[in-house]
């Protein structure tokens, strides 16, 4: 079993370059997932960790081999699909058996592991059939147990779930979450979209936006610590608020002027920071209606959705040019243009730079 | 559209009445020679096909048995026997006078001149009764009116494919077609995969280059072919024919495939690479197999083009026995049997029963390839 | 080939030297791989034909079998060698690989360049050099050919009845298909409908020849006219007509003969694209009160003039190179002598390779538009 190491790794496609320089390290027996909008390359870094796609400059190292030259089914990757990508002229029992084949393995050890990946996956009863007699989480399935018949040191998911229906996502999310429980040795890197499908499966999350890693924690570390204002609002749903404020006192605790209402928070800030202007973050389930009048500013009520477990309260509030968005517990009512005073617990507050980067982070680390 | 309420029957009408128009206009003129074939070579020369299909009303002068043969029945010398004489046929009307041969109806009873009464029912049965015992050698002459059911043969059939030379050609025209639609697939079949999934400088070029082969027309080649299987010596043999249908059917077949095997979905090929495939075992074992229907539009096209062909036979192979193609032959016999209709209706029936058979049975296939070579930009 | 495209503008000495190597070694290994099969199958045939009786339908299987597995032993053995040479596991798989697929991608397209080449890109070139010569082509006659071609009445003749077939046979089978198309979709018999509208496709142009010379078909007046076409007329109280030797309008006799064959073929793709109209379109019509003529006219022609296009080139090169039809129908008396036909003449039976070269290339010269065309929209589509 083995680790994942990347070092400065860059990919273009003619002039334009689309990774810039990545470094990270996967540890033997991580869930590491890799997030970010469409575009973002991750999808990119995955295959070019299976070795689909070439390395431009960098290094890569799988376990202790340095890989970039070396041909996919050669790295110990395996890796499963969006579309599956099942051989749609092959039984299932082919389809699993298809890289064994090719290594030209005994038949008795193909039975062998195909046979049991069959067992983990519940598909013993469908071996004979073709992928188009499967349903779509079947197919799934498959899938998954083509990759563990090549018993790989590294498994690649790449956004495996987004063809799935809902219901079924959920499930299979939990299928994979409990195989990685059962192969606690292999290390698992899952690309998607979905930030819940990252929260629930990872040790790790990478944050990439734009050929760059935002940040890389553990996924309630990027909740409660975001590095900036891209893993801020990338992470929660709805995305956190940010609105403009002021620094007045700076040291342990920073002081900080919103409108006419100040706010200590638990955040140290650095002395030259005094005076200049900020960025407050708050998420909208960490605001509450302030009722005794002293709340941290007040906004004009818009637009009210009520989802029956939550109402999202959509506000106007000055100097802020996007609707400030309240998400409050059960059923609530508003009248539309009511005035309300929010309030929030400071520790649950962010603050981030001119440049976007958070408080919290100031000396350059990434968390 | 069907749905759409509110609709002219009217304009059905229309619809359909035109579409059956169009039908006949095109099913017509083949399905006259194959009704031809299939006539007697005498009535082919002096009616047209279409009286072929009704009974057609024909005046037979009969004669009886002779009036000695006449055997005692109840008081009464008669005769009796059928009109047509061993054949079958219905009668519509007869007559005992050439001036009224169809006077009576059948069933009726009518008075011969020299006595005695004549009744010919509608099968041709007839029976001549006397009074009294008749003489004579010679029976009395009885005018019918008859509808003759059409009449088909194959003596037509029989006659082209065994003296008409019309059988050793099917078979030379099978020995073309079949190497030459063969051996192009799997040629264009790894070019294509090379074309689609493989990364080399060039690519685009060579796609453009078999673009534009695509429409080179084939008379260039012809005499520079000619003059080269001279030099080489291959001058006219299968083996230069079927190169000579490879190499004009190259251009399309890659094209088609290309268009197919590019569409195959990425992640499938990537799939097999993963699993340690080598282009050759993905092109085996993935692409071949997944390509099928592509493989057979463009099987389909080049075996109805090579058997249809007249032009590239003609010029690479020989006029002998040996190698005469069936188009080849068809075309002799429109020179030297201009006239003959019910050898050429039968010889030319022969050459395209089996592109029509194909073309019925694999319709499916020929349909999709047109589109997918038409479609998109070719 | 290989050696050629290979070369990048921007290589070095280096690189070019072992681009040089890398070209050579292909072209070994393709020439191995393709001696090797062919010599394999060559001998099996030796072989078999020692065993079997010489019946021909026996030689031509084995020939085929022979030939597809000589085809396959090529992409096999090639392969094979290749693998050999830089075998992808060891201590260089990294340089092997890389070498071994700038190779691989060569042997897969050997068979299909040296053919395409062979047979459709050398008698270009050829053409045009012939052009230039005698009729043995030994002897360098300068541009008479073409002096010549310019004041030949046959050609003259050819070059104008090849232009009415370019007018009428294209328009007249989109036409009909375009028609065929679009009325078939609505009946619920429409698929036999097309299925036999379709079927002339599939005959030849000698057996369509015959098929309707046969209605064509003349006999003196008073007798009985075995041609439909005749048998019409004189019930109708016209002159029995000899209709292929009426100058002129012969020709379009025989133009008919093609559009049978063709409208078939624009009427599938036509029936594909006008199937491929978004739907919510011509409701969107419906709902705007537009005429069944409307919306055929306003709404779903415009949208497939694409498709059309491409029918009306694919027809129009046919056309170009009409030439079963003529030979077996008229052989191109009475006025209707076309290019390919004419070309044919002088290749055989005027036996002037220089004349019949200079023809071929006028009609390679009316296609390079449409070739320049369908270049440019297939660059475009693989974009």
């Amino acid at each position: 079993m083995a680790g994942v190491l990347i070092k400065n790794i860059k990919k273009s496609y003619g002039a334009t370059e689309v990774i810039h320089g990545i470094d990270l390290e996967i540890k033997t027996g991580e869930f590491v997932v890799f997030v970010g909008p469409s575009g973002c390359g991750k999808s990119t870094l995955l295959r070019m960790i299976a070795g689909l796609e070439s390395i431009t400059s960098g290094d890569m190292y799988i376990g202790e081999e340095r890989v970039n030259d070396i041909p996919p089914s050669q790295r110990g990757i395996a890796m499963v699909f969006q579309s599956y990508a099942l051989y749609p002229h092959m039984s299932v029992y082919d389809n699993m058996a298809f890289g064994m084949k090719i290594a030209k393995a005994p038949k008795a050890e193909i039975e062998k592991r195909v046979k049991a990946a069959a067992e983990i996956l519940q598909l013993t009863p469908y071996l004979d059939r073709l992928p188009k007699a499967l349903s779509g989480g079947q197919r799934q399935r498959v899938a998954i147990g083509r990759a563990i018949v090549r018993d790989p040191k590294v498994f690649l998911f790449d956004e495996p779930l987004s063809n799935l229906d809902a219901a079924l996502r959920v499930a299979t999310r939990i299928e994979i979450a409990k195989l990685k429980e059962s192969m606690p040795e292999s290390t698992m890197i899952y690309v998607t979209h979905d930030q819940v499908e990252a929260m629930t499966l990872a040790d790790r999350i990478v944050v990439l936006s734009a050929g760059h890693i935002e940040q890389v924690g553990a996924p309630i570390e990027l909740y409660e610590k975001p590095a900036n204002l891209f893993v801020a609002q990338f992470i929660g749903s709805p995305a956190m608020n940010i609105q403009p404020a002021k620094i007045d006192k700076t040291g342990e605790k920073t002081t900080i002027r919103l409108g006419k209402t100040r706010a200590d928070l638990p955040i140290p800030s650095p002395a030259e920071m005094a005076g200049k202007e900020v960025r407050l973050g708050v998420r909208p389930e960490d605001l509450t209606i302030a009722t005794n009048g002293n709340g941290l500013f007040d906004g004009r009520v818009n637009i009210v959705e009520s989802l029956g477990e939550v109402t999202n309260v959509y506000l106007d509030v000055e100097n802020v040019p996007d609707p400030v968005i309240v998400k409050l517990p059960g059923v609530q009512r508003f009248n539309r243009g009511e005035t309300v005073s929010l309030a929030a617990d400071p520790g649950k507050l962010h603050l981030f730079n001119e440049s976007g980067r958070s408080l919290l982070y100031l000396d350059g680390a990434q968390g | 559209m069907s749905t759409a309420v509110g609709k002219r029957p009217a304009l059905v009408w229309a619809v359909n009445l035109t579409v059956l128009l169009l039908v006949v206009i095109w099913t017509v003129p083949t399905f006259g020679i194959l009704i031809s074939s299939l006539r007697d070579k005498d009535q082919i020369a002096v009616s047209g096909w279409w009286t072929a299909l009704f009974p057609s009303e024909q005046n037979i002068v009969a004669r009886t048995a002779p009036p000695a043969d006449a055997v005692e029945e109840d008081g009464r010398w008669v005769l009796r026997g059928n009109v047509f004489e061993g054949g079958s046929g219905r009668i519509s009307a007869f007559g005992v006078s050439i001036q009224r041969p169809s006077e009576f109806e059948p069933g009726t009873q009518a008075e011969m001149r020299g006595g005695g009464t004549l009744t010919v029912d509608k099968n041709g049965d007839y029976v001549l009764a006397f009074e009294e015992q008749p003489e004579g050698r010679r029976g009395e002459r009885i005018f019918v009116t008859s509808l003759e059911p059409p009449k088909f043969t194959l003596d037509n059939y029989r006659t082209v494919l065994f003296s008409e030379g019309i059988g050793q050609s099917f078979i030379n025209t099978l020995t073309v077609t079949i190497p030459a639609t063969v051996i192009p697939i799997l040629i264009a079949a790894y070019a294509a995969y090379a074309l689609s999934w493989m990364q080399f400088p060039g690519r685009a070029l060579l796609l453009a280059t078999v673009v534009g082969l695509l429409v080179v027309p084939l008379q260039m080649s012809l005499i520079p072919l000619l003059r080269l299987y001279n030099d080489v010596g291959i001058g006219k043999s299968y083996i230069g024919i079927w190169l000579a249908h490879t190499g004009f059917g190259l251009p399309l077949a890659i094209y088609l495939l290309r268009n197919y095997i590019a569409g195959l979905p990425r992640e499938i090929i990537e799939s097999a690479r993963v699993d340690g495939a080598s282009d050759f075992e993905i092109f085996r074992k993935i692409v071949l197999p997944l390509s099928f229907p592509a493989l057979a539009s463009f099987a389909i096209f080049q075996f109805l083009w090579v058997w249809n062909d007249l032009l590239v036979a003609t010029v690479f192979l020989g006029n002998n026995e040996e190698q005469l193609v069936m188009t080849g032959r068809l075309r002799e016999l429109l020179g030297s049997r201009g006239g003959n209709w019910e050898i050429l209706t039968a010889s030319a029936f022969v050459a395209i029963v089996v592109p029509i058979i194909v073309f019925f049975a694999l319709q499916r296939y020929l349909v999709r390839g047109l589109l997918a070579g038409s479609v998109k930009g070719g | 080939m290989a050696v050629s495209t290979t070369a990048g503008p921007s290589a070095s000495a280096s690189e070019l030297g072992s681009l040089f190597t890398t070209a050579l070694l292909t072209l070994f290994i393709m020439v191995a791989g393709i001696v090797v099969s062919v010599a394999f199958a060559a001998g099996a045939y030796f072989l078999i034909s020692l065993v079997l009786p010489a019946y021909k339908l026996i030689g031509a299987v084995a020939v085929m079998v022979l030939g597809v597995a000589a085809c396959f032993g090529y992409f096999w053995g090639s392969n094979r060698i290749l693998d050999t040479i830089y075998p992808a596991s060891g201590a260089n798989i990294a340089a092997n690989l890389t070498k071994a697929n700038a190779i691989r991608p060569w042997l897969f397209l050997g068979p299909a360049i040296v053919i395409l080449t062979l047979y459709l890109v050398y008698p270009v070139i050829n053409s045009i050099w012939l052009s230039f010569h005698g009729p043995t082509g030994q002897a360098w006659v300068g541009t008479s050919n073409y002096e010549w071609l310019a004041a030949d009445d046959g050609f003259r003749e050819s070059m104008r009845n090849n232009i009415l077939w370019l007018i009428v046979v294209p328009a007249a089978a989109t036409f009909f298909g375009l028609i065929a198309a679009a009325l078939t979709d609505r009946i619920a018999w429409g698929n036999i409908a097309k299925s036999l509208i379709f079927m002339p496709m599939a005959i030849s142009f000698v057996g369509a020849s015959v098929i309707w010379k046969f209605i064509y078909d003349y006999r003196p007046p008073g007798t009985e006219q075995i041609g439909v076409l005749n048998a019409i007329v004189t019930s109708m109280g016209g002159e029995p007509q000899a209709w292929l030797t009426i100058p002129l309008w012969n020709n379009f006799f025989l133009m008919v003969v093609l559009i049978w064959i063709q409208t078939g073929f624009a009427m599938v793709i036509l029936s594909a694209a006008l199937r491929g109209i978004p739907e919510e379109t011509i409701e969107a019509a419906i709902i705007d009160g537009a005429s069944p003529f409307q919306i055929f006219y306003k709404i779903k022609v415009p949208q497939i003039w694409g498709t059309i296009a491409v029918v009306w080139t694919t027809i129009t090169i046919l056309v170009l190179k009409i030439f079963d039809i003529v030979l077996t129908m008229t052989n191109g008396q009475w006025g209707t002598q076309v290019l390919a036909n004419y070309m044919f003449d002088w290749m055989f039976r005027g036996l002037d390779f220089g004349r019949a070269s200079t023809i071929a290339l006028i009609i390679m010269i009316m296609v390079v538009p449409i070739m320049i065309w369908n270049i440019r929209e297939a660059r475009k589509d693989m974009k």
